[in-house]
């Protein structure tokens, strides 16, 4: 095993990180500089989704649930609209939907969950106890959740695209990739901020969960435009980024259906969501920065055995 | 205040510990876990902390590794205080607890490790060299690809040992880190651990142990823990010399109606407490017997007769860390008594919703 160095870093050039760690004073070891900080809490990142791009990997059955399954649900509902002879646009929306919602379960599952379940695993402590930020190991779960959520969401599009024949109308390719990008830095800082509000609720987390999927899906408009819901809708575009995404999605893969009328267009939907990612993210923080204040205080949220 | 141990300059004290008080406001009253512990431990030492469930042994390790906040009183590590530099301790400290589960089910021994290696910011191929070198350090070069949810107890504890060496802390806690093992593996944890510490001066190691023999073996001085408080520290001899001028007795019935409390009544006894070695399947009762001296054994003789108990062996031994543990707790180990550890509000039933949760994370990997 390794020994300790001698060197200080004072009159010389700077300590490595490795130099830092085995220095001969603990002083120096705990002497971090800025750049040292940043690093480890972006390769706490990596470390953190590695699991998750491994697993993919190592478990290729996610293949059936993630994309077969998903595929069948879409399916149901095109069939519906086209049983009731309902306009063509229905079927891309529903598709669309469909693609999207990959992202929002992904978020809902195995984001706002899952620092719940580190806590009964005895992960928690440990992350608690590591020298990194907790928002690194929290963008690590998105990192790597992200990579599974995408696979599933191209799948879906390109797979219903194909067998039901959907033709997207894509105008502003530029404007479709700022959107999507926001949609999703909008989703999982709103992921981030759940994580710790369910790490806080304890046992409710799951039925809060439960309670994220189909109500939110509703009111988000996941297999109908959501303008249809009136004010109901308008209040889901100014607090869901999944029903904002959404409906800017569909209207710029769709910019000539009339279905869609009445809601705010494409380009302030964007600003919305520019708002909900700075807005989430922060709160995120400081959810995070509060939840290990009050473990460490009332030692009840990350203490598994005691 | 510093202290100079084994090293060419001196350095702060590993531990320095000053009226800690924590309290759990649990219902239907708050529990007093730590009450007014004073302690210093020098940088290179190895320590333990010896007491019943409940004592406060966990509470202090999670006050001093930075997981929970003194309700008063102050803790320092290398000098740091855990309230105000947590940053700085969770860089040089690093934590191994007993049944420790952590980690991802789906993934090897040494992708396990690599992940947590980077928590530390360890570079990546840094990462894997040390990874590799303490997969060898803790002889698990045969599993270094098998998935960790295969693991046996044993080898899943030492994989946590070589997790908690991975950043070369300067201070390691272990909480019952042998735990549930069996003799074999027990030892390798114990061997490890000591030749780590041996190879740098100023590694310190405080232990929490049920065990007697283990804190006995190891450490270089012990504190007795008991309801929130310190009863004694001193190196395993000096404690021991507590005892000597006592005389102690191991005790073996076929029964013993009362319990070992029925003894420690009699006149001239000190202490009574079950062995904490008895094998769980024995049918006898083995009981340590302090007494003041050796002519109170008659009494005791009298005693067992009077009940029915039969005397299955009896002889005078050495005092023991278990002497000393049971006269200074009024109890040993193995009594059940009143105090089971004070647990936190929420814990209780999570398991339901664990796995719910467990059933839908793709990296359990079973």
């Amino acid at each position: 095993m390794s020994a300790r160095n001698a060197r200080t870093g004072q009159g010389s050039a700077p300590l490595t990180p490795a130099e830092r760690r085995l220095a001969s004073d603990p002083r120096i070891t705990a002497d971090w500089t800025t750049r040292q900080t940043a690093e480890t809490n972006l390769r706490a990142l990596v470390g953190r989704a590695y699991p998750r791009v491994r697993g993919m990997f190592r478990e290729p059955s996610w293949l059936f649930f993630e994309i077969f399954l998903p595929f069948l649900g879409t399916s149901a509902y095109v069939l519906v609209y086209r049983a009731l002879k309902a306009p063509e646009d229905y079927v891309g929306f529903v598709v669309l939907g469909g693609a999207l919602s990959a992202f929002w379960l992904n978020v809902v599952w195995s984001m706002a969950g899952q620092l719940y379940w580190e806590k009964s695993q005895g992960n928690l402590e440990l992350y608690f106890a590591a020298p990194m930020s907790l928002m690194s190991v929290l963008l690590g779960m998105a990192a790597g959740g992200l990579a599974m959520s995408s696979t599933r969401a191209a799948a879906v599009l390109v797979i219903s695209a194909l067998v039901y024949g959907v033709q997207f109308q894509i105008l502003q390719w530029w404007l479709v990739a700022v959107v999507f990008v926001l949609t999703l830095t909008a989703l999982y800082g709103l992921g981030m901020m759940m994580a710790s509000l369910f790490l806080l609720w304890g046992r409710e987390a799951w039925h809060l969960t439960n309670v994220m999927v189909e109500p939110v899906y509703f009111v988000s408009g996941l297999n109908f435009p959501v303008g249809r819901l009136g004010a109901v809708g308008m209040a889901a575009i100014a607090t869901i980024p999944f029903a904002v995404g959404l409906d800017a999605m569909r209207q710029l893969a769709f910019p000539h259906s009339v279905l869609l009328a009445g809601t705010p267009p494409p380009e302030v939907e964007a600003l919305i969501l520019v708002v909900m990612t700075v807005v989430f993210t922060a709160a995120a923080r400081w959810c995070m920065a509060t939840i290990e204040r009050m473990a460490r205080s009332r030692g009840s949220l990350s203490i598994r055995w005691q | 205040m510093t202290s100079a141990t084994g090293g060419a300059h001196s350095l702060p004290l590993a531990i320095e510990v000053v009226g800690l008080r924590r309290v759990y406001d649990v219902k239907p009253k708050a529990v007093v876990a730590l009450d007014g512990v004073d302690l210093e431990v020098a940088p290179g030492e190895f320590f333990g902390l010896l007491g019943p469930n409940g004592a406060g042994k966990t509470t202090l390790i999670k006050i001093l590794t930075t997981l929970l906040l003194p309700s008063a009183g102050s803790a320092r590590i290398f000098g740091f205080d855990v309230a105000t530099e947590t940053r700085r301790i969770r860089r040089i400290m690093n934590m191994v607890a007993g049944g420790e589960q952590s980690g991802y089910g789906i993934l090897t021994v040494r992708e396990q490790l690599w992940m947590f290696s980077q928590f530390y910011g360890l570079g990546t191929r840094e990462g894997w060299a040390r990874v590799d070198a303490l997969i060898e350090a803790v002889g698990m070069g045969d599993q270094r690809l098998q998935r960790v949810s295969t693991l046996s107890t044993g080898q899943r504890q030492k994989m946590n040992m070589a997790r908690g060496l991975l950043n070369d802390p300067w201070i390691l806690f272990l909480d019952e880190p042998t735990l549930g093992l069996d003799v074999s593996a027990a030892r390798g944890i114990r061997e490890l651990v000591l030749a780590w510490k041996a190879a740098i001066p100023g590694r310190t190691v405080l232990l929490t142990t049920h065990y007697m023999a283990e804190a006995d073996e190891l450490c270089e001085r012990i504190a007795i823990v008991d309801r929130g408080r310190i009863l004694a520290i001193g190196t395993p001899a000096e404690l021991k010399r507590r005892v000597q001028r006592d005389s102690i007795f191991r005790l073996e019935v076929d029964r013993l109606d009362g319990g070992p409390a029925a003894l420690a009544r009699l006149p001239g006894v000190v202490s009574a407490a079950l062995a904490s070695d008895t094998a769980p399947d024995a049918q006898d009762v083995t009981v340590n017997l302090v007494l003041r001296e050796d002519a109170a054994l008659g009494g005791v003789v009298t005693a067992l007769a009077g009940v029915g108990s039969q005397i299955r062996s009896l002889g005078k031994s050495e005092p023991t860390l278990e002497d000393v543990f049971v006269k200074l707790v009024g109890r040993g180990l193995a009594d059940n008594g009143d105090d089971d550890a004070p647990m936190p509000p929420s814990e209780a039933d999570e398991d339901v919703a664990a796995a719910h949760a467990q059933a839908h994370d793709p990296e359990t990997g079973g």
